[in-house]
């Protein structure tokens, strides 16, 4: 399928750059998306929507000149390119003739969603729910959602790139609310990826039970105990903390304007030997995935820290230029609505050598931190909050109780610092990651990893 | 241009109606924004932007389905309109959902700033590099990381199967500035926002200082020791606290057993020094409009007052589950997604004392000027929170060091129950939805530092 006329994008770009510019580009896009919700018992919300429309960017100096429209028409296409054409200097030309766009390396899609009938997701989602109301007589509430989405984009820019890529995501969330004696509890359990309904075959209610069991166990929980402590961090949603408190302050722009704390630090040892980082658009399947960024760069694994040095920062075009290096494939934008910003993948640490046991075994009083509800990081200074949202106490090496109320707050520096083992059990688990007003799929992702003394603040006398 | 969207929306419903809807809404949207980042002294993004779309919620008698579409051609309505129909089909029944019984539009005044229109590119750009500029002058600022100007203007239409049809233009700008202020292991940053009808109602250098000020107060903040004190919030933590208290007052939440409100209704839940109120007829509210997201007639809803919880927010669906009537607060986000309870513009009644009086009134304590983490750090069940924090200590009355890596924690309900007072110095503050604002004096929580 094609989007756009690549003579037409030629023109589009040429009027973008007739008052100068040194990079012109044109973005068109597809998107379609389903979803449907199940709550109290019943599925409700089905949605079902099409958005076409293209966007026009010149890249001057330090400045970009964006604009977008709904819709493919040509008229306004070029009304846009005209309202683009801000840059002042000298009139550039492109220069070469762009070629019809051509796919990156596309995921694998078996079952294309939008060819499953919508009444075999609303039986999912009920096969869901059954599942974890079977869990325990706890269990009060279970909610239900499944998304997916395709999204087919082309990408031309004068610098001869024509590229295309067709994204298809699906997503299944549940969250079950346990209740015993005035309690309350939730647990929630995600499963998807950059793949097709064949992720949701095989036993997908296997989402729904572990949730409900982590709801029902959280029942027992006692107050968070306080202070620093060693703290053992889950696999797969565990990696929020990595995402938010080193993968943000490695995008460039960040860097660029000195607003990281990872900022002239590259080169340096930044965390222990035994700790090595990827981000990785490349990866088969993975939530975070797509075959080429949203500027046409093909996706890549890059290295950010390789036995805890710092080796890369994320970029886009726009960054990579000023530093005079290669994009690594992290030019990303929600739609054709917006500017492309660096943004992370599927970003993880690389899997070592110790089993998840051993990690707590080492660990005489501590935090076993499975999943976190969210939190905050000042890039600038690197400071984070994280709500610990399923959290086990550890005693003598052994996890004994669940805890409710944690936080972890400390600074990404020097939680880097203080890792001291690395399991080798790496999951991407399936995050929302919104920055500059735009939210992208997110791969976030580890293997167990234990943090030496982090602050715990819980609400333990 | 009201006109042609009111005519999209009416054909959109017709669409589903001729699909096999037995009712339908349709709610079209369209318009142009804006937004310029600048960085130091020059543009760094110049947005220009132009959009509109058609969203259809079709009814098979007690089903419904949502669908929506960027085509306002006669075919894209139908295909909107014929797929909120299909979507309909997989749903399961509610009996207590469909069109509401009663339609109309309330008198709010001039949504529309013709400034928006009439400000030149250039002139807004002007604007930015003044905050920019404003923001630099002050002596503690290292650097100024963000600065962002953005407008919309716009209209948006209502139709449904039962006759309803109207529409409205409304337009906003905004712009903030965050700054950073000392260097190394004492950086801090800090916020300055503004924000109206159009760009005229902006003051680029208040908002530019207020950014400076903020960090240049913070820098070299340290994490303290752990103490229970008395807590003041300023009017953007504020905002952020009382718009999540706004959220858990929809009747959906309530009804879906989300809400820790759920059985209150009518009890004192706080102290009467907090009157908060919900109004989408306010002129300069953002979140206004003659009609919410359904058709029905905004107004004055007093939600708090003598510390009692007057009533939950209702649409017309939780409004009939509970033999209600709705109270005009399906609120509606975009044209992507079906309408949904909440709050419109939640507004603070302002006290009477100045931000320097509650602190003084405060002795010693901590003055919270930032909060992070709040939606994941609340319970929503039981209302406990422990959210990250910085500000400043209150010593003897008066602002001292500033504080950083704290959590304050406690829970919603004790937290209303302990506001001692409310600062007069009310702002419109565009956290957790369209809040109007004012300093909160709190007697006690829970601050853990080291």
């Amino acid at each position: 399928m094609t989007l756009l006329d690549p003579a037409l994008a030629q023109r589009a770009i040429e009027r973008a750059l007739r008052r100068g510019g040194e990079l012109a580009e044109v973005y068109a896009e597809d998107r379609r998306g389903f979803g449907l919700t199940l709550d109290d018992r019943r599925v409700e919300r089905p949605q079902s929507g099409r958005e076409l429309g293209a966007s026009v960017r010149v890249v001057s100096g330090e400045s970009s000149y964006f604009g977008h429209v709904d819709g493919l028409a040509e008229e306004d296409l070029m009304r846009v390119a005209d309202s683009v054409a801000q840059a002042a200097g000298a009139p550039a030309s492109p220069g070469v003739r762009l070629e019809p766009a051509s796919g990156g390396s596309r995921h694998p899609v078996e079952l294309a969603p939008e060819d499953v009938d919508a009444a075999r997701k609303a039986e999912l989602l009920r096969s869901c729910d059954e599942t974890a109301r079977s869990a325990g007589a706890e269990v009060a509430q279970v909610s239900v959602g499944y998304v997916e989405g395709r999204r087919v984009v082309e990408v031309y820019n004068s610098d001869g790139v024509a590229a295309a890529d067709d994204r298809t995501r699906v997503r299944l969330a549940v969250q079950v609310v346990a209740r015993r004696d005035g309690v309350v509890e939730t647990g929630s359990e995600t499963r998807g990826g950059h793949a097709g309904f064949e992720l949701l075959v095989e036993h997908p209610e296997e989402v729904a039970a572990k949730a409900a069991r982590t709801a029902v166990a959280l029942l027992d929980a006692r107050p968070a105990p306080s202070g620093p402590m060693p703290v053992v961090v889950g696999n797969a949603f565990g990696g929020v903390l990595l995402h938010e408190a080193v993968g943000h302050g490695l995008e460039a722009d960040a860097v660029q304007k000195s607003a990281s704390v990872y900022a002239g630090k590259l080169g340096e040892a930044v965390a222990p030997e035994l700790v090595t980082a990827y981000d990785d658009g490349s990866r088969p399947g993975a939530w975070g995935s797509e075959g080429i960024d949203d500027e046409g760069t093909p996706t890549q694994r890059t290295t950010i820290i390789e036995e805890g040095r710092l080796t890369s920062y994320l970029y886009d075009l726009v960054r990579a230029r000023k530093d005079g290096v290669a994009s690594t494939g992290n030019g990303r934008r929600e739609s054709f609505r917006h500017l492309p910003v660096p943004r992370m993948t599927n970003t993880f640490f690389a899997p070592g050598e110790a089993t998840p046991e051993e990690l707590i075994e080492g660990v005489e009083r501590g935090l076993y931190a499975v999943s976190f509800g969210g939190g905050q990081v000042e890039p600038a200074t690197g400071d984070f909050v994280f709500g610990v949202s399923e959290g086990y106490l550890i005693e003598g090496g052994r996890v004994t109780a669940p805890v409710r109320g944690a936080t972890l707050i400390g600074n990404g520096l020097e939680a880097l610092r203080a890792v001291d083992g690395i399991a080798g059990d790496l999951e991407i688990g399936t995050g929302y990651c919104g920055k500059a007003g735009q939210r992208v799929a997110a791969g976030v992702g580890q293997p167990h990893v234990r943090i030496g003394a982090l602050t715990v603040g819980g609400t333990a006398a | 241009m009201s006109a042609d969207l009111e005519a999209a929306a009416r054909r959109a419903v017709e669409a589903a109606i001729a699909a096999g809807a037995s009712d339908a809404e349709g709610y079209a949207e369209e318009g142009v924004e804006r937004e310029i980042r600048v960085y130091g002294g020059a543009v760094e993004s110049l947005t220009d932007a132009a959009s509109r779309g058609v969203g259809v919620r079709a009814f098979l008698d007690a089903r419904s389905g949502y669908a929506y579409g960027t085509d306002l051609s006669d075919s894209g309505l139908g295909d909107v309109g014929a797929a909120a129909t299909e979507a309909a089909r997989v749903a399961d029944p509610d009996e207590h959902d469909g069109l509401p019984e009663e339609t109309g539009a309330a008198a709010v005044g001039d949504l529309r700033s013709r400034e928006v229109d009439r400000f030149t590119t250039e002139r807004k750009v002007e604007l930015a590099l003044r905050a920019e500029r404003a923001a630099r002058a002050h002596p503690s600022v290292s650097q100024v990381e963000q600065v962002v100007y953005a407008d919309v203007d716009g209209a948006r239409a209502l139709a449904n199967s039962h006759g309803f049809a109207s529409s409205f233009e409304s337009s906003a700008a905004w712009a903030y500035v965050s700054a950073f202020a000392g260097e190394g292991s004492d950086l801090m940053t800090g916020l300055g926002l503004g924000l109206g009808r159009g760009p005229e109602a902006l003051d680029p250098d208040a908002i530019g200082t207020e950014a400076a000020a903020r960090a240049a107060s913070l820098a070299g903040a340290r994490q303290p020791s752990s103490r229970r004190c008395p807590v003041v919030l300023d009017a953007l933590v504020s905002a952020s606290f009382l718009g999540f208290i706004g959220g858990m007052l929809s009747a959906d939440a309530v009804q879906r057993g989300r809400s820790l409100f759920a059985d209150r209704e009518g009890e004192e839940i706080a102290t009467a020094e907090l009157r908060l109120a919900d109004d989408a007829t306010l002129t300069d509210g953002l979140s206004s409009s003659p009609f919410d997201g359904e058709g029905v007639a905004r107004r004055r809803l007093p939600l708090l007052e003598d510390g009692r919880l007057l009533t939950f927010l209702f649409d017309s669906r939780t409004a009939r589950r509970a033999g209600r009537s709705s109270t005009g607060s399906a609120e509606r986000s975009s044209y992507r997604s079906p309408p949904s309870v909440g709050t419109s513009n939640l507004v603070a009644e302002p006290g009477h004392a100045t931000l320097e009086e509650l602190v003084a009134e405060a002795g010693d304590g901590l003055l919270v000027t930032d909060v992070a983490g709040l939606h994941s750090g609340v319970n929503p069940v039981s209302g406990t929170f422990s959210v990250g924090a910085t500000g400043r200590l209150i010593e003897g009355g008066e602002l001292a060091a500033p504080v950083r890596e704290i959590t304050i924690a406690s829970d919603l309900v004790s937290m209303l129950k302990s506001v001692a007072a409310v600062g007069s110095e009310a702002r419109w503050v565009p956290f957790g939805g369209s809040v109007r604002a004012a300093p909160l004096l709190l007697r006690e929580m829970a601050v853990s530092g080291s």
